[in-house]
């Protein structure tokens, strides 16, 4: 058993412990929580943050992934296997179902994704579970729209956030009442940055899917970034598919996550290459935020994660 | 005890560079990557810039404030100075506070967690009635360090004269404040960098121990938690962990917490309030194995050596220094609702893990936030209002002065028919 009694704390345990915090305080005042979980790197981040909050006991709430079924397989099998290892619940919400059921219409042409679907999904999901928490990975560093999040960020009963009548947040107190049908957001990580991230992977030994690690596959370059080809992928003029050396910085829609060239092929790579990296995750990686300078901020207002 | 972790706040009236600043220092840290620098020359080419990078941009957070040009809510950055060997420097975050009146509650906020404030002044203008409010908020919010920057100093020629001028201004409204804080006063040129990452040739007369750079100081400024073992262990209890079903682990039963400030040691005397029983520590635990001791603000979990029932909103501590539970409150509060505050109104309390209700019995005092003098007892208090006030609570809490413990010593009003956080307070010591 190892016995410490260091009088220093790095800023990672002090993160960590704000975290813990934050999941313990959700547990206690909020009746029927529910952390997402997409077994991206925040997430998986999370899972072990509430380990640290929970054990001995279960996690005092199930695990939901709001599911594209554009994922990387390789993160689909990961999910399942990190679930069955931790013996918690996973409930699987389908963006196909809320789009068979008529909740969400599917996007067409070349530049389609399910991104934007997600929300339906995932409003629908609480709303159908009573879930009156949602635990979400994003930290503030990720996006502008993200640096005014509250840690326990409020909804209203249309899942709506409004960035101008936000609660206030003073020293750790969390005001966690609502209204039946509100729920709130929460999110432990809102002040790791990305490099915090990955040097918490580092620090505790944690799996991630494959893709997090630069390997050979089929893409296409468009607007400049490198998505993966897939099956039913529709390719705009004069796009080639090509086999290139590449790592994933995020885990999302694979027909909107895009793939950046790397030679990192382990954590210690990925984290030398991150702390010298000069674009930020969202811009290399995510078309749905490039689209307009205020589109995260649009989607958060309608509900997104 | 050292944290490379320095949560600072700042503060300045509309104009006085804040933004700019803050883009500075993220730019000239190297925190600004290639996309954003994109989007900031675009924007600065949009908004008619003389071809130069406008860095405030780099800050700039939600639509409705760039529409107005304004910030309007606390905004949170983050940058560090981590060399890649990580062999030095710190991590920051940075509470980014607009300096308007109406908007106290938002500087309340983002002092509440600070270690440091930067306030932030025109070299012009000197010390303005707002700047006054900002240091008077920080001291308030008991943020233990503060740090005058005086910029623009490009505009007065980096003139010594006038910088010294300024700090004996400033001084002698600080000297009223009480502030037990340490102030230091810093010359820079946000827009042209000086002093504020680089050092400046145009500043060479300025002399501080820490070195000439805003940054400088805030690398070496010593962080809050710095002497666990010299200030009472509060411990309140947050969540229970006994696990059912889980086989192995069904006899544990586990008080799960943060340390709100000091340390416990496996093994040691403690009482739980508010019942009185006295036990000891049999263990301290962490999913990475038991500790001898917890330091603040550590999240811990400890078992017990007897068979106590004690559930969230309870505290543990030492003996011989724990707080006398009380129902009678003295506190400032600063109040950020529309709907005023009125003698008798009820309020729900949170103050550490607890949640209890309250009445306001009194108002005792105003702060005149121009004068910042204490004037008599309100008939209310509306938004953005600070005074002190007498409450009486449904149970007991167990409360620290905030001037000795800022985590036991605030709590949040929340309004039971909006839901809204309505107010923050900050307990005052007795006879105070
Ligand atoms: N000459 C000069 N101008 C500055 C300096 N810092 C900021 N400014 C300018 O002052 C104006 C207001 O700055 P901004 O950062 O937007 O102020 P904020 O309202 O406090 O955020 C802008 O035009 C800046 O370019 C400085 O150090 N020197």
């Amino acid at each position: 058993m190892s016995i410490t009694a260091r009088p220093e704390l790095t800023h990672l345990q002090a993160l960590e412990s704000e975290a813990i915090h934050v999941m313990r305080e959700v547990a206690a005042e909020f009746e029927r929580p529910v952390m997402l979980f997409s077994g991206g790197k925040d997430s998986i981040v999370m899972l072990r943050l509430a380990e640290k909050a929970f054990r001995p006991g279960r996690f005092p709430f199930p695990l939901m992934h709001v599911d594209t079924e554009h994922n990387f397989p390789e993160v689909i099998e990961f999910r399942d296997r990190r679930v069955a290892e931790l013996e918690e619940r996973l409930i699987v919400a389908s963006v196909q179902d809320s789009i068979d059921q008529g909740r969400a219409v599917e996007e067409t042409g070349p530049r389609a994704s399910r991104n934007r679907l997600q929300t339906v999904t995932l409003l629908d999901a609480i709303a159908q579970h009573g879930f009156d928490a949602a635990f979400g990975g994003a930290r503030r560093d990720e996006e502008r729209a993200r640096a005014k999040e509250r840690v326990m960020s409020f909804r209203d009963d249309f899942g709506q956030w409004d960035p101008k009548s936000q609660r206030p947040e003073l020293w750790n107190l969390y005001n966690s009442r609502i209204r039946k049908g509100e729920h709130v957001r929460v999110f432990p990580l809102s002040n790791w940055t990305e490099l915090d991230v990955w040097e918490y992977i580092d620090r505790e030994r944690l799996e991630v899917p494959s893709i997090y690690f630069a390997h050979e596959r089929e893409v296409f370059e468009r607007d400049g970034m490198l998505y993966a080809w897939r099956e039913g992928a529709e390719l705009i003029d004069g796009e080639k598919v090509f086999s290139e050396m590449v790592r994933y910085r995020t885990v999302g829609d694979m027909s909107c996550t895009g793939g950046v060239r790397s030679r990192a092929k382990t954590l210690a790579e990925v984290v030398a290459e991150i702390a010298s990296t000069r674009i930020t995750e969202r811009g290399e990686t995510r078309a749905d935020d490039r689209v307009s300078e205020a589109a995260m901020e649009d989607r958060k207002k309608a509900g997104y994660f | 005890m050292t944290l490379d972790l320095l949560r600072f706040t700042t503060a300045g009236s509309v104009d006085d560079g804040k933004s700019t600043l803050i883009g500075r220092l993220l730019y000239d840290t190297k925190q600004v990557f290639d996309d954003q620098l994109e989007h900031v020359a675009e924007a600065s080419v949009r908004r008619g810039g003389e071809g130069a990078l406008d860095l405030a941009l780099l800050t700039d957070g939600l639509r409705a404030e760039r529409e107005q040009g304004i910030t309007i809510d606390v905004a949170y950055r983050y940058f560090s100075t981590v060399a890649l060997d990580g062999s030095s420097g710190r991590r920051f975050i940075i509470a980014d506070c607009p300096g308007h009146q109406q908007y106290t509650r938002n500087m309340v906020t983002g002092a509440s967690t600070a270690d440091l404030a930067v306030i932030l002044l025109d070299a012009r203008h000197g010390v303005l009635e707002q700047s006054k409010r900002h240091a008077f908020i920080s001291a308030l919010l008991g943020i233990p360090h503060l740090v005058v920057a005086v910029n623009k100093m490009d505009l007065v020629d980096y003139s010594q004269e006038r910088f010294d001028e300024i700090v004996a201004e400033f001084s002698q409204f600080a000297g009223k404040l009480g502030a037990r804080a340490d102030l230091v006063y810093i010359p820079i040129s946000a827009l042209h960098g000086d002093n504020v990452v680089e050092p400046s040739s145009n500043l060479s007369w300025y002399e501080n121990p820490a070195g000439p750079t805003l940054l400088s100081l805030l690398e070496t400024v010593e962080v809050a938690y710095d002497h666990p073992f010299q200030t009472p262990a509060r411990f309140p209890v947050q969540w229970v962990i006994r696990p059912q079903g889980v086989p192995g682990a069904a006899d544990y039963r586990g008080y799960a917490g943060q340390l709100a400030s000091g340390a416990l040691r496996a093994g040691e005397e403690v009482v739980v309030l508010p019942g009185g029983q006295r036990t000891k520590i049999a263990a301290i635990d962490t999913y990475d194995g038991e500790l001898e001791a917890a330091l603040a603000p550590m999240s811990v979990t400890l078992r017990l050596q007897d068979e106590i029932d004690i559930s969230r909103g309870e505290m543990i501590c030492r003996p011989d220094e724990a707080p006398e539970p009380t129902r009678e409150l003295e506190a400032d509060i600063c109040w950020m609702a529309e709907a005023p505050l009125r003698p008798g109104g009820r309020y729900q309390i949170k103050h550490t893990t607890r949640s209890v209700s309250a009445i306001v019995e009194g108002l005792l005092d105003s702060v005149d936030v121009h004068t910042l003098q204490r004037g008599d007892a309100p008939q209310e208090m509306g938004l953005n209002d600070i005074g002190k006030v007498r409450l009486r609570t449904s149970a007991p809490l167990f409360v620290d002065p905030y001037s000795r413990n800022r985590r036991t010593g605030s709590f949040i009003l929340i309004d039971e028919a909006s839901n809204g956080t309505v107010g923050a307070g900050m307990i005052c010591a007795p006879d105070a």
